[in-house]
């Protein structure tokens, strides 16, 4: 791993610090959720339809109220959980037709898992025995599955009161938006051109579940003036305030705490029915309550991710330069509107144009409802979706026109010294330099050794093929400036808050708004506030996730922490060091003007006179002797409004081994070079970058969430849901060059996501570039040994025509329709 | 997940073992390592009144030599399995096997009787123990029997071992010298195997003189490939011969459909990997 050059060893950003947290962590001395053992605390366990859609007719819970231990059963009406409407914080359009999404069920269940009545009892055993009694008449109604069969006229509706399936369609055209031509004009002329080309491709975005480590788990105590509650979440400060909303509660008279949260990756960025029945159970016995759900629950019920039909278009001449892209969506919102589902698709909008100059650009976009788990966020929310879309794509253009795949990226992508740059979807990339990290990418790689080695396997005929693959990379991240979010009509601002609080010991109190759940933000963000005040790493403490030290924030999600939370954090600093200069320059008996700070100092120019932040903050403390007409506080509070995303990119490469006889895919080789712009732990940011990649690659081989016809989720148990672990996985060859931003002072990007976003197209791309050879033209993911296996078998069986086999998506390989294009495929 | 309530005992004598089973009745079941039973509890998918934990009997651990025979203890973990000298030298097969099962948490709890009692038709120590012609002691009311492993496995978890029986010990002739190779495939390292091949074989002077294999997963129970076994018998060693005779791996097997694998594709699967079994044990 190489980073920034950092020669001042006293220096703190940059350096490789342990994270300071994980000793609580990982040896299980933290206090979790479920951890909270509250006097007198209940439990609860709630009763979910085993079927994906039915009206629900009587719920007997006479057997169930018989349990020992049982203190009561509630159906939805019991509660007043059917009349609560969740909120969709996201209305992307104005005529979204958005259904009533209860706390529990009261007529009519809309999807497998879906909550309808709830036990509470003085223990969890005794609430889950008797959930099992809880005997409920449904009815079965047709399910809705398919997107493509939900949008047609007749269609079984999944909320009838809609009238529709449709959510809601999201357009984005450059050629009205004026950033760019009109990509159908741009496409028609190509079909007449002799010098250009069309080419259509369908991919699917399988469905994911995000699979945080810890469980979901909510308490709520209302015995108090506030009403508290705990809850794994990612965004504790979204919670309380849309609690309020939604139930009409007093916003000061609520109090949520998200203590140490094991993981999110998106899957917690949610205002979950579990809270709101938690909340309803503790208000109505006015006594403690627990929920913590298993495993098995949180596969069914906590959001999924994914799940799109991608239709591209491209128009393009024949030697490599992209004319128009057009891009049509199917994004499946399962059965009700998350937090911020229907805006995950949108943010797709304005990246599937990647890091290229595409003069004409459509992005039509409609979201689909079905009887299945709502979806959500999930690591990269709509990112991963549109560079898998764009980088797949590149692949088969390369391919169609016989073209090296880099050296057809290297044609359209933007050039370094065209930075900043516009883009067509509108966004202005601050800072990038893809030749530096592809370059470096390539000679880690060993790019021509690896084609070479291909080739000679090739030739043999061996049994392990090579296959390479390309991504290059980028991502709106560092969400997000309020203004842009307010012309998407997102329902909140995109700002992040930080205050320190200036101990008498010199010690520093840092409350930020932004909520980690395993990213290591009291390590990093510490080094920020020891470089910026000058005192040492040890002497900061990061407070966070609880609304009554922190009440303002709007928590962490899209790569923000940093990009937006650590500025706020620099941004207090500043404001610390503002307000100690006062105070130093009296303490001195010297003009303000004299006063510089350096390292935790504050000394008169040209003097040796000095005085340490601590002995400031001291002084304010004993208010003895200060200036008039100043406080005596050098605490300091910041609000960061960003300016722009944060545009971190990458060149990642990928080579697998396809053992043809069996169709299993072995890793063999992953480089990645990413630029995340000023790294403040490299340790940090390689684990990030570690675990995306894991995740990214998980979604190309492993891991899918299918449902079967009667709407019943297949991937119920970790068993079915085939996560990888280390041993799946090779070592990750990481490195990172260095543009630093130029719209925040630290000069950082965001890199949460970076590894997600980028790996899933370099593996399917590389499995695709091994078996390409026998006529195979896609293959759905995730690459299982049984599809490649049989992608091959087709493709073989029926002449090099694998199009015609049915074993990929839909649609799979609708092929060129360039007139005068060899068959596609066998290039 | 938190299972239904159930009464526990935990007997020290193999004894008072059966007599805990005979008094639980139908509802009673066998605790051993847990990795499968404990599952099936915190999933509700069972409900027993009775746990029977094997844990606290130590005349089910371990593993000696009788005569020509290894003799292992039901209760044996997959982790000691796999560290056993005497396993290692004279029933390899055994020890390959267990070195893929799941992970190391799990070989550290699971138990080898555990897992040939529970019968999981993709579970990775039946096709070993058929194979290898294991024999099963199973100790019941009225005293010990011995089941060999071609009458031991029944169907889908399901085993010769009666309703109030306890599975005491396993016993392998030796192998000594012999070549073993597990060929596992599976999509994830902690997976059941989608299809298994356990093959082990003797080689003298570049001559396959006897061969053993049993395959995971083609069908309800372990499938001893007799027809490969007799293919290889008597002929000289090499690449060629060893595919030409896995090409009937496949025959008398009756794989299931899944998402991970269609029948047709398990009937593939196992005769490359029989292939690639018989060649590793005998390289």
């Amino acid at each position: 791993m190489t980073t920034v050059e950092n020669d001042a060893p006293a220096q703190e950003i940059g350096r490789d610090r342990r994270r300071k947290e994980d000793r609580r962590l990982i040896t299980g001395r933290t206090r979790w959720t479920d951890n909270q053992a509250l006097t007198g605390l209940l439990h609860i366990s709630i009763v979910r339809s085993p079927f994906a859609h039915a009206e629900i007719g009587s719920i007997d819970t006479g057997a169930a109220k018989q349990v020992p231990g049982v203190v009561a059963v509630y159906t939805a009406s019991d509660l007043g959980a059917d009349a609560v409407q969740l909120p969709c914080a996201w209305p992307i359009t104005k005529d979204m037709k958005s259904p009533q999404r209860p706390a529990l069920a009261g007529s009519r269940v809309n999807f497998a898992g879906e909550g309808v009545a709830v036990v509470v009892a003085r223990s969890a055993a005794a609430a889950k025995d008797a959930a099992e009694l809880v005997e409920v008449d449904y009815s079965e109604l047709e399910p809705v599955l398919d997107m493509e069969e939900a949008l047609k006229e007749g269609a079984t509706l999944v909320h009838p009161e809609l009238g529709t399936n449709e959510n809601a369609q999201w357009v984005f055209d450059s050629g009205e938006a004026g950033s760019g031509g009109s990509a159908a004009e741009a496409i028609a002329a190509a079909e007449k051109a002799d010098d250009q080309v069309v080419i259509t491709r369908r991919f699917r975005q399988q469905r994911l579940v995000p699979v945080f480590m810890e469980p979901r788990s909510t308490v709520v105590d209302p015995t108090g003036e506030q009403l508290v509650m705990w809850s794994s979440t990612q965004v504790p400060h979204i919670l309380k305030t849309m609690l309020a909303l939604t139930l009409g509660l007093p916003e000061h008279k609520i109090r949520v705490i998200a203590p140490d949260v094991g993981g999110g990756f998106g899957g917690k960025i949610a205002v979950a029915p579990e809270e709101v029945v938690t909340l309803l159970v503790a208000q109505k016995l006015g006594k403690p309550v627990k929920w913590t759900e298993t495993r098995s629950e949180s596969l069914l019920t906590a959001h999924h991710g994914r799940d799109q039909i991608q239709d591209l278009t491209v128009a393009v001449t024949k030697d490599g330069v992209i004319k128009a892209l057009d891009v049509k969506l199917l994004a499946d919102m399962g059965a009700y509107l998350g937090l911020v589902g229907p805006g995950v698709p949108i943010l797709g909008a304005f990246m599937f144009n990647a890091i290229y100059k595409i003069p004409a650009y459509r992005f039509d976009c409609t979201n689909v409802f079905t009887t299945k788990t709502l979806t959500d966020a999930y690591r990269g929310a709509g990112r991963p979706e549109a560079t898998f879309g764009i980088e797949r794509m590149m692949d088969e253009v390369a391919v169609e026109l016989g073209i090296e795949p880099m050296e057809l990226r290297k044609r359209n992508w933007i050039k370094h010294e065209e930075f900043p740059f516009t883009t067509v979807s509108t966004l202005t990339y601050d800072t990038g330099n893809y030749e530096a990290a592809t370059d470096q990418a390539m000679s880690m790689f060993d790019y021509d050794g690896l084609r070479r080695e291909q080739e000679e396997r090739r030739q043999r005929g061996d049994v392990k093929q090579l296959g390479i693959g390309i991504s290059t990379f980028t991502e709106m991240c560092g969400l997000a400036p309020s203004r842009v979010l307010g012309s998407l009509d997102y329902g909140a601002g995109g700002w992040e808050t930080a205050s320190i609080r200036m101990l008498p010991t010199g010690k520093a109190e840092v409350v930020v708004g932004v909520s980690p759940h395993g990213q290591g933000h009291e390590t990093a963000f510490s080094q920020i506030i020891a470089d910026k005040l000058g005192i040492p790493f040890d002497d900061v403490e990061i407070l966070h996730g609880d609304t009554q030290s922190s009440y303002r924030g709007l928590d962490t999600y899209g790569s923000r922490s940093l990009a937006v939370g650590g500025i706020a954090m620099v941004k207090a600093a500043e404001k610390v060091v503002e307000k100690a200069k006062p105070i130093a320059a009296h303490m001195l008996e010297a003009s303000e003007d004299d006063i510089e700070f350096t390292a935790g100092k504050f000394s008169v120019k040209g003097t040796d006179k000095g005085v340490g932040i601590a002995d400031v903050a001291l002084a304010v403390f004993a208010a003895h002797d200060y200036p008039e007409g100043i406080e005596p506080d050098i605490d300091a509070h910041a609000t960061f409004d960003p300016e722009n995303f944060s545009y971190p990119h990458g060149t990642h490469l990928c080579a697998v081994e396809v053992d043809t006889e069996t169709g299993f895919v072995q890793l063999h080789k992953y480089v990645c070079v990413d630029d995340v712009g000023t790294v403040i732990n490299p340790l940090i940011v390689e684990g990030q970058i570690h675990g995306g990649l894991a995740q990214g690659i998980a979604q190309a081989l492993f891991e899918e969430a299918p449902y079967d016809e009667s709407g019943t989720l297949l991937s119920g148990t970790l068993v079915d849901y085939t996560l990888p672990s280390a041993a799946d996985l090779i070592n990750f060859d990481t490195a990172n060059t260095s543009t630093p931003s130029t719209t925040n002072p630290l000069g950082v990007k965001g890199v949460g996501e970076a590894g997600t976003i980028a790996s899933t197209p370099a593996v399917v791309n590389a499995v695709l570039d091994a078996v390409r050879q026998y006529g195979v033209k896609d293959i759905d993911m995730p690459t299982t040994p049984f599809r490649v296996w049989t992608a091959i078998n087709s493709a073989k069986g029926t002449a090099g025509r694998g199009d015609e086999a049915d074993v990929a998506s839909p649609g799979a390989g609708l092929g060129s329709t360039a007139k005068d294009m060899p068959e596609g495929g066998n290039l | 997940m938190i299972p239904a309530s159930f009464d526990y005992v935990r007997p020290t004598s193999v004894a008072e073992a059966v007599q805990a089973l005979a008094d639980g009745g139908d509802d009673a079941k066998i605790l051993a390592g847990g990795q499968s039973f404990i599952p099936v509890l915190r999933l509700r998918m069972g409900d027993p009144s009775l746990v029977v934990d094997l844990g606290g009997i130590a005349e089910l651990r371990g593993v000696r030599e009788e005569g020509d025979k290894i003799v292992v203890g039901a209760m044996t973990t997959h982790h000691d399995v796999t560290r056993d000298e005497l396993l290692n030298q004279h029933v390899k097969l055994i020890s390959e096997a267990t070195k893929t099962v799941a992970d190391f948490q799990v070989r550290h709890r699971g138990t080898l009787g555990g897992a040939l009692a529970h019968a999981d038709p993709a579970g990775d120590l039946a096709a070993p123990a058929l194979a290898l012609d294991a024999e099963f002691v199973i100790a019941g009311a009225n005293g010990e029997r011995t089941v060999a492993a071609a009458d031991f496995f029944e169907d889908y978890f399901t085993t010769a071992i009666g309703p109030q029986e306890i599975l005491t010990a396993i016993r392998f002739p030796k192998y000594t010298g012999w070549g073993a190779r597990y060929e596992k495939f599976n999509r994830v390292a902690q997976a059941w195997s989608i299809v298994a091949v356990a093959a082990t074989v003797k080689v003298e002077g570049g001559t396959i003189t006897d061969a053993r294999i049993g395959l995971t997963n083609m069908a309800g129970t372990p499938v001893r490939a007799r027809g490969v076994e007799s293919a290889l018998v008597g002929q000289t060693m090499s690449e060629e011969t060893v595919r030409a005779a896995a090409q009937s791996a496949a025959e008398g097997t009756s794989p299931t459909s899944d998402a991970d694998a269609g029948s047709d594709y398990r009937e593939h699967l196992a005769k490359v990997l029989t292939g690639r079994a018989v060649l590793a044990a005998a390289g």
